[in-house]
């Protein structure tokens, strides 16, 4: 029981902190390699929920393949040192800079709050309706059964978004086609 | 078992910081990175409701989100690529020949 919540603030703690220098670091490329750690962190917490395919997925795709993608365009563009001219921004930049910072921080207290208010009643009603059997969650057979059977049409559709997403990305980055 | 509500602050929080950096970056890369973590915190929010009504579907939307996220990097760096070729920088605030 501790150690399921040490665990959990563990890699939470781990995922905010990668998270936020993500946003805060003006080197994309530390950008790219800190958002890996916060995926990482994210596919230990989905091993706590019993999810363990999730987790191989978040690791596979995400920190595998989209990642390699970012990097690839950071040094392609050789985009290492951002924000140089962010002194040569206008002046009045620093006014909705501050004003997108300061909404942030209202969401981040928004959310946090409603779910606080929220939890108190329905995360006991959540808990107590269902009996969460974690070890059939894990079962990937079942979770294919889903894929191909109750999600099908959605999985087909994924296929025509990958198409899409494909030929999109080549004719834009094309110089001429 | 660590209780719902503590993935659904963890999300929030992990959202809020995603927004964050859409709004405070001047780098059309790393807002691009910020919807990664965006999309990352609705996925730990879709596992956790999952594992708690003890069903498999919250994996399989995660599955999806996962799916669109590709497309979305892919498309999302061409466009960068492309933008860079025009203007050679990465700032959005320069990109403005459609603002009217």
């Amino acid at each position: 029981m501790a150690t399921d919540l040490l665990l959990f603030y563990l890699f939470g703690g781990v995922a905010v902190l990668a998270s936020l220098l993500v946003v805060l670091r003006r080197n994309p490329m530390h950008s790219v390699l800190l958002l890996i750690v916060s995926f990482a962190a994210l596919a230990a917490l989905y091993i706590t929920l019993g999810s363990p395919f999730a987790a191989v997925i978040q690791i596979i795709i995400y920190a595998g393949a989209i990642m390699v993608l970012f990097l690839f365009v950071v040094m392609l563009l050789n985009a290492h040192k951002e924000d140089e001219d962010l002194a040569a921004a206008p002046k009045g930049a620093a006014g909705p800079l501050r004003a997108g910072a300061l909404l942030g921080v209202v969401l981040a207290v928004e959310l946090v709050w409603a779910l606080v208010k929220a939890g108190g009643t329905r995360d006991g009603a959540l808990a107590a309706g269902a009996s969460p059997d974690v070890t059939a969650l894990g079962d990937v057979r079942e979770l294919g059964r889903l894929l191909f059977t109750d999600y099908a049409f959605a999985f087909e559709v994924t296929s025509i978004l990958i198409i899409v997403a494909m030929v999109g990305a080549v004719v834009l980055a094309k110089r001429e086609i | 078992m660590v209780p719902l509500g503590h993935y659904l602050i963890l999300s929030a929080i992990l959202f809020a910081t995603g927004t964050l950096g859409v709004f405070l970056r001047r780098n059309v890369i790393t807002m691009l990175l910020s919807i990664e973590v965006m999309l990352n915190a609705v996925n730990l929010a879709f596992i956790a409701f999952g594992r708690t009504i003890g069903s498999a579907d919250g994996q399989v939307i995660m599955f999806f989100v996962v799916t669109v996220a590709a497309a979305e990097a892919a498309v999302g760096l061409a466009l960068v690529i492309a933008l860079f070729r025009h203007r050679e920088t990465l700032n959005p605030d320069t990109f403005t020949s459609l603002k009217w």
